[in-house]
């Protein structure tokens, strides 16, 4: 396959995931506990740890046996590989962390139909070899984490109407409910674009590109 | 001997923006006054930060864009000041305020400026501030409480009768002394400059008439059912924002239908919303939301009621009729 003609580096694999394929800012996926469960930094940073445990795990695995998979059952075997490692965490949050796992809710049990870890388990980790796919997964589970985190903290503050309970303000009831989700992202995503048209970093990420322009980035 | 060709529509008195949204703002200013007069000065607060928000939050927006400052135009003027109206005169200043900056920022600049807005921009900052303080925008004051006569907080009309069962004389609801928004208590002084602009053609009279009407007859159609639990539809018509939305928000040239059917499908159905979330939703007035998902729906109802070119056979949806 073309993409793994790309040769870069495992810091390249693993910044990609931070900002240029960034899961959330650059690629939309996984819009819906994205949306749903950043309503403090809290909720944010436990939901974007729990998608990174399993989308490490099941990347590692699924690029150890994909010469093993047969194509036709390729996605049925990657969500068994994908579920067990959502069980896990699962329990994991149940038994140590109940108030959390009472936050997240059944968003914790949805994380096995996340597309960014199928995403990831299809077109990369079935791809390459294990160092590189647990390489990539660590980023783009980073990119999600950062995510969740700075879209938790923001909504926090101005639904709460405290920044660190340093400055007190009249909360922004909108900003907890699913409104300010949607308003928060989009002005995010449109800050970063801003922004990454102001460094002029037009050029887009090779795995984005279509299959015959990726040769030219060889 | 010459002939004019243009291509339609063609220029009329209010041929040019800046001179339309002054004319409107003129229109306002009686609704304001009174506004004012019955609220004291924290009306005018509410006013003045709200379009002065509005204004420096177009002109930051601008700047940071590089284009032109288009603040000479009066749009985000009106947008300012037909926000405020909508609001609580007890409201902090600072929310109001926000609640412009919202308007103009992401209800208007976001979508490329005056024109390009698919919802109306006061009213989506009416709607964020709905959704953001709910308390504030709920707490009403008593007219002329700024006397010292009685207590500082009141219930709106609509509020009485949704949750108390009682209603309100119309000479009040007519001539605006009841608790409301700043700008929505006079049926009267929203009434008179809407009837001047829709004379001269600056506002399109099908609008208002298919709202309004639309929400007379259903609402009438509750009240003969059971007189006892539903208000008759005058008071319908009197209470609350629907005067101020009918004539001056879902009129607005960018957000309504273009053609004289589209209008009056999107005045009717706009006026359904109203008594059915008035009736049977938890709110106790619908105005806003109803304006607000009609104007969702404003590119479909264009596409639908496209005229019928000369010559082109007659379609109905999109099929020839046969």
């Amino acid at each position: 396959m073309a993409a793994s003609k790309v040769k870069r580096g495992y810091l390249t694999e693993y910044l990609k995931g931070l900002w240029d394929e960034n899961p959330v800012f650059r690629q939309l996926l996984g819009m819906c506990p994205t949306l749903a469960v950043t309503t403090s930094t809290i909720n944010g940073l436990s939901m974007g740890l729990a998608t990174t445990f399993v989308l490490v795990c099941s990347s590692t695995i699924v690029s150890l046996i994909r010469k093993l998979i047969p194509d036709q059952v390729r996605i049925a075997s990657f969500i068994v590989v994908i579920a067990t490692f959502v069980t896990m965490a699962d329990l994991f949050l149940k038994g140590i962390f109940p108030d959390i796992s009472k936050a997240l809710g059944p968003f914790v049990p949805l994380i096995v139909v996340n597309c960014i870890i199928l995403g990831r388990a299809e077109v990369f980790a079935s791809k390459n070899d294990p160092a590189k796919s647990f390489v990539d997964a660590l980023g783009m589970g980073s990119g999600f984490v950062v995510a969740l985190t700075v879209l938790g903290t923001i909504r926090e503050i101005f639904g709460t109407g405290s920044l660190f309970g340093l400055v007190n303000f009249e909360p922004w009831v909108i900003m907890i409910l699913p409104g300010g989700a949607f308003i928060t992202l989009g002005l995010l995503i449109g800050l970063l674009n801003y922004l990454k048209e102001k460094t002029g970093q037009q050029q887009a990420a090779p795995a984005c590109l279509p299959v015959d322009s990726q040769a030219e980035v060889n | 001997m010459s002939f004019l060709i243009t291509s339609s529509p063609h220029s009329n008195d209010f041929g040019s923006v800046p001179l339309m949204m002054r004319t409107v703002i003129i229109g306002l200013l009686p609704a304001t006054i009174a506004g004012i007069v019955l609220f004291g000065w924290p009306a005018l607060l509410v006013i003045l930060s709200s379009v002065i928000a509005a204004v420096l939050t177009e002109l930051a927006v601008n700047k940071i864009m590089k284009v032109e400052p288009t603040i000479s135009d009066g749009s985000a003027a009106l947008t300012g000041l037909l926000l405020a109206l909508t609001l609580s005169p007890v409201m902090p200043w600072w929310q109001a305020a926000l609640g412009a900056v919202f308007a103009i920022a992401v209800g208007k600049m976001l979508f490329g400026g005056l024109g390009y807005n698919i919802f109306n921009p006061a009213l989506v900052g009416r709607a964020f501030l709905a959704a953001a303080f709910p308390v504030q925008m709920t707490t009403w004051a008593a007219p002329m409480f700024w006397r010292g006569v009685e207590a500082v907080s009141s219930a709106t009309p609509l509020a009485l009768m949704k949750f108390q069962q009682q209603t309100t004389v119309y000479s009040k609801l007519f001539f605006g002394n009841v608790s409301g928004c700043i700008g929505e208590t006079s049926a009267l002084l929203l009434l008179l400059p809407a009837l001047f602009f829709m004379f001269k053609g600056l506002i399109n009279w099908r609008i208002p008439a298919s709202y309004l009407g639309s929400v007379a007859v259903l609402g009438g159609l509750f009240w003969l059912i059971d007189p006892t639990k539903y208000p008759d539809p005058l008071f319908h018509l009197l209470a609350g924002g629907l005067m101020l939305g009918a004539l001056y928000m879902a009129t607005d040239l960018v957000t309504s239908p273009l053609t004289p059917k589209g209008m009056w499908v999107f005045g009717a159905a706009a006026g359904v919303l109203v008594v059915v979330i008035r009736l049977f939703s938890g709110l106790p007035e619908g105005v806003m939301y109803s304006i607000l998902i009609m104007n969702a729906f404003v590119p479909l109802i264009n596409c639908y009621t496209r005229p019928r070119i000369l010559g082109y056979p007659q379609k109905r949806f999109g099929r020839p009729v046969k």
